[in-house]
């Protein structure tokens, strides 16, 4: 039988405020354990909680990012659950009125083509703390951090819209390039700033009626989330195909491990016993503030993409990878602007630098080559130069912090040779040290002479040490050539 | 000295009369010699008193010292108190040291008020009797095989017994009210928003707000005048000036249009309590105040709704004593849930578990909407009776409580009895609304209280009735037998 597989996200993002949703502690990550809890984080009794405004406004961002409709008066509620790393026993949280209502987003798929996913709500709520076990009990110790208690979260939940892994990989994707765009999140998953709840059921295709779902919690990466789905996926039609059936439950995945396992049956799933916190008034978002906060939304992906095409000729799907994000967006401007040629800007940006990058587990923002250098580099083989293998060994010096690309030029001597008459020259001496090979040449058929280019080519640019204009070079050659057929 | 009013303590420090480390030492030597018969104070800070006292009394030397500088007074164990035991009267806190103060502790602190030390009270203010104490049950200084009321009956009853010129106290659903009525005090529960609760352990925090106790409405002004702030660490806190209450207190009261609940005048009401009620409204309406019969339909539910709001709210507040952070942790846990469930069960007493146990179930999936939400609906009708009365009355006046301080241990087996104590005090911490009680005569040797209920932030006019009263009856200057 053929299966569709449905899938819903649940998305928290960290958002980038310098203090908690609720406490003036630092939200800074990173710091020793439990040196950013203050006595609100820490649930000390008699403590208060008092709402961080820039966190409302990183809501309404990301609200006016996905056009859906903004909750003017939303309410907080207490989720009651019991856990070291809850240090109140409530999380404060969002549920009937969230501070962000319907919206969508479009994702783009491999074929060109486009989907809209509908967004349920997104919610204003605090994280909660960590729990740090060492050893196995009862010899071990169990240990709480709270430095992340108290962290701004928007937790976004979108509707069952996704038919397949890709479109739920570019919805993730997505997601965090809108947050990372309008700089509500600083997008950085290895700290746990974007988490992923996926909620998966798969169906007979052609059926309407969901199927049983299952929700595999907190993957903390795009590949995790990725190889969580394909195993859930797999799992459910061998159930069901086996003649069982799916019960409706928690999962967890483990990346490292690639093991998958159940956490909690629904039956076994807490009541929280939501109800409105008596601390905090209703937030009220007035329209002023709304249009405030509208007018100075940054540029969004799908706007900064198209401008990408029109602005700087570039495909729609360069365009699209380099608009993904804020810091690749304007890493990619300040290279085209610098160069003067936003086509080879890009393809170094796409090419060498993403690899290298990528190797190196960093970001555009950490490059060891700016976008200056990158500019300055691209500027050269623009103009002829350097030859873009030359590019490679420039490119290579500047990572590893050997100056600018002209510094490098000077220093190596790669100075590209373009003036016609040396090349001439040098063209007319390789050809008449090889007479062999020009015979040969002018015998052969036209097939194989295109193949014995190279060998001369090869000759030439030894001869010039490697600084030959290869396009002049090959120009002069055929010119040459031809003359004696 | 310690039949002083605060009034006149602060005239006395001003006038150099006598100085703040005499009359704390004063307070405390009386503390030491009479706590015992009253368990009124569970900590004392003696040398901490004294260095306050003596800074107090170098601010009055210099001259423009606050109002209250040097005065001494006690603080309900509510209150976190910076380096001192904050126990809430529960042993899940009787290991506690909050490196804070409560804004209200703060506020007196700035002031240079001098604290003795920590009152007891019903285990997380959840009482009416202050037998639910970890610390023991306070005993009523009128009669001391009688409660003193709860959850602020140590505050009360050090008030009484002359332990201290006047206290802090809270009040949820009546807990400055009825104890400042069963000890023969006054106590007035501001508005909600008025008085800051940060730092105050939280009960119901919808419900929950801090006031002030002394022997006269004179004294509540002037301690209201620096526990009544805004402060931006309480989200609830209201924004407002707060007026000088004291300077009101003289206004005549004549044409002051006070309602009286006809619903607080029947049935369970003890016939003394209701014969010095009427006699004291008649004294004020010989002040020339004018009476207005009127209807608070609502007023039955009142006691209903609230046991279920405050379950509600305190199931949620007290999850946070969990054996992880602070506070009681049961010895040798063998897991996690283990731990939780028996530091909660060893370190919570039986009031503070059925009530959490109510709460939770009032707030379970398919029982909110039969009970917490209905019990919210009931509150907005309560809340909408009073908007109704003060559409045609000043001030609305009525009992405090049914009937004067009973005896330890009887209403000990039903709870529902204990809850029927704050049937005229309940619907306005469910409607906001401040209130307070002012002693207003004697039943069986036992003082009654007279509550008077004023609209939104309408504390001074309450205080200017009360303290008219006072000016023209003699029963708050009574002192239990044995005080001299």
């Amino acid at each position: 039988m053929n299966w569709e597989t449905v899938i819903g996200l649940e998305v928290h993002v960290q958002l980038a405020t310098k203090t908690k949703i609720f406490s003036a502690a630092s939200t800074r990550f990173g710091a020793e354990p439990n040196t950013q809890a203050c006595a609100i984080d820490l649930a000390m009794p008699g403590t208060l909680p008092v709402l961080n405004e820039q966190a409302v406004h990183y809501a309404v961002m990301f609200g006016l990012a996905i056009d859906a409709e903004i909750g003017q008066t939303s309410v907080f509620e207490r989720k009651n659950y019991f856990y070291p790393d809850l240090p109140k026993g409530y999380q404060t949280t969002q549920l009937e009125k969230p501070i962000v209502g319907r919206g969508a987003v479009a994702i783009q798929l491999a074929d060109g083509s486009t989907k809209s996913i509908r967004i349920h709500h997104a919610h204003l709520e605090e994280d909660a703390g960590k729990s740090i076990h060492e050893g196995e009990l009862p010899h071990g110790s169990s240990g709480v951090d709270l430095n992340r208690a108290g962290t701004p979260l928007i937790e976004i939940v979108s509707e069952p819209d996704m038919r397949s892994i890709e479109e739920a990989v570019a919805f993730a994707k997505k997601l965090h390039s809108i947050v990372t765009s309008i700089g509500i999140c600083d997008g950085e998953m290895s700290q746990g700033s974007m988490r992923f709840d996926v909620n998966v059921s798969v169906r007979p295709m052609g059926t309407t009626k969901l199927g049983t779902r299952t929700e595999t919690k907190n993957l903390n990466s795009f590949k995790f989330m990725e190889e969580a789905i394909e195993k859930e996926v797999e799992r459910q039609i061998d159930v069901i195909e086996d003649g069982g059936t799916i019960r409706q439950e928690t999962r967890l995945y483990n990346g490292d491990t690639k093991v998958a396992k159940a956490m909690r049956s629904k039956e076994e799933a807490n009541d929280y016993r939501y109800f409105p916190c008596p601390d905090l008034l209703p937030v009220i978002v007035s329209d002023e503030t709304i249009e405030a906060l509208r007018r100075a939304l940054p540029e969004l992906p799908d706007a900064r993409q198209e401008r990408f095409v029109e602005q700087y000729a570039l495909s729609t799907y360069d365009a699209g990878v380099l608009s993904s994000d804020a810091s690749t967006a304007s890493f990619f401007e300040t290279v085209a602007t610098n160069c003067g040629n936003p086509k080879l800007a890009a393809n170094w940006i796409m090419g060498e630098l993403s690899a290298a990058l990528n190797n190196a587990g960093l970001g555009f923002a950490d490059s060891p080559v700016s976008a200056d250098q990158l500019a300055g580099m691209v500027a050269r083989i623009a103009d002829n130069s350097i030859s873009g293998k030359m590019a490679k060994q420039v490119f290579e010096a500047m990572w590893q912090g050997e100056g600018n690309a002209d510094e490098i030029i000077d220093a190596k001597g790669l100075k590209q040779v373009s003036d016609s008459g040396a090349l001439e020259k040098i063209v007319t001496d390789v050809l008449d040290a090889n007479p062999a090979m020009v015979e040969d040449f002018v015998n052969s058929d036209e097939n194989k002479r295109k193949k014995k280019l190279g060998g001369f080519m090869g000759q030439i640019m030894k001869a010039s040490k490697g600084q030959a204009n290869p396009q002049q070079v090959n120009q002069i050659l055929l010119q040459k050539l031809n003359e004696l057929l | 000295m310690h039949n002083y009013t605060i009034a006149e303590l602060v005239k006395g420090l001003q006038s150099k009369q006598f100085s703040s480390v005499e009359l704390t030492q004063h307070f405390l030597s009386r503390i030491s010699q009479f706590n015992d018969q009253y368990n009124a104070v569970i900590t004392v800070t003696a040398d901490q008193a004294l260095q306050a006292a003596q800074l107090a009394d170098q601010r009055l030397a210099m001259g423009s010292a606050p109002a209250l500088c040097g005065v001494p007074l006690l603080h309900k164990d509510i209150f976190c108190t910076k380096g001192v035991r904050t126990s809430c009267g529960s042993k899940m806190l009787d290991n506690f040291i909050p490196p804070y103060n409560a804004t209200v502790v703060e506020n007196f602190e700035q002031a240079g008020v001098v604290m003795l030390g920590k009152t007891n009270m019903d285990e997380f203010a959840m009482g009416s009797s202050n037998e639910t104490s970890f610390y023991g049950p306070v005993k009523n200084p009128w009669a001391t095989d009688c409660v003193p009321g709860g959850s602020s009956g140590g505050s009360a009853a050090a008030v009484a017994g002359r332990l201290a010129p006047g206290a802090t106290a809270t009040d949820t659903g009546g807990s400055i009210r009825q104890p400042a009525a069963l000890c023969g005090i006054s106590g007035l529960k501001p508005t909600y928003g008025r008085v800051s609760r940060w730092g105050m352990i939280a009960f119901a925090s919808s419900l929950d707000q801090a006031g002030p106790m002394a022997r006269t409405a004179e004294d509540c002004a002037l301690l209201l005048n620096c526990m009544a702030s805004f402060d931006d660490k309480d989200s609830t806190c209201v924004d407002r000036d707060v007026p000088d209450y004291s300077a009101s207190l003289n206004k005549t009261v004549k044409g002051l249009r006070i309602g009286v609940p006809k619903e607080y005048f029947s049935e369970g009401l003890h016939p003394g309590t209701e014969a010095a009620v009427k006699k004291a409204l008649a004294d004020l309406e010989a002040q020339g105040a004018e009476l207005v019969e009127i209807s608070l339909p609502n007023s039955d539910l009142s006691v209903p709704a609230y046991y279920v709001i405050a379950p509600a709210e305190a199931s949620a507040n007290l999850s946070r004593f969990d054996g992880v952070k602070y506070g009681y942790r049961c010895e040798n846990p063998k897991d996690l849930q283990d731990m939780y469930c028996r530091t909660r069960s060893e370190g919570f007493g039986e009031e503070v578990q059925r009530r959490i146990l109510i709460g939770t179930y009032c707030l379970s999936a398919g029982y909110y909407d039969a009970y917490y939400g209905k019990a919210q609906q009931v509150r907005k009708l309560i809340e909408q009776d009073f908007v109704n009365a003060f559409k045609d009355v000043d001030l609305i006046v009525g009992p405090t409580c049914p009937s004067p301080a009973f005896k330890f241990g009887s209403k000990g087996d039903d709870p529902v009895a204990m809850y029927l104590e704050d049937i005229y005090t309940i619907a306005t911490n469910l409607a906001g609304l401040p209130g307070m009680s002012v002693p207003c005569g004697m039943v069986e040797g036992k003082p009654v209280g007279l509550q008077i209920i004023g609209n939104y932030f309408d504390e001074a006019r309450m205080l200017n009735l009360a303290h008219q009263f006072q000016q023209v009856t003699d029963w708050h200057t009574q002192a239990p037998e044995g005080i001299s």
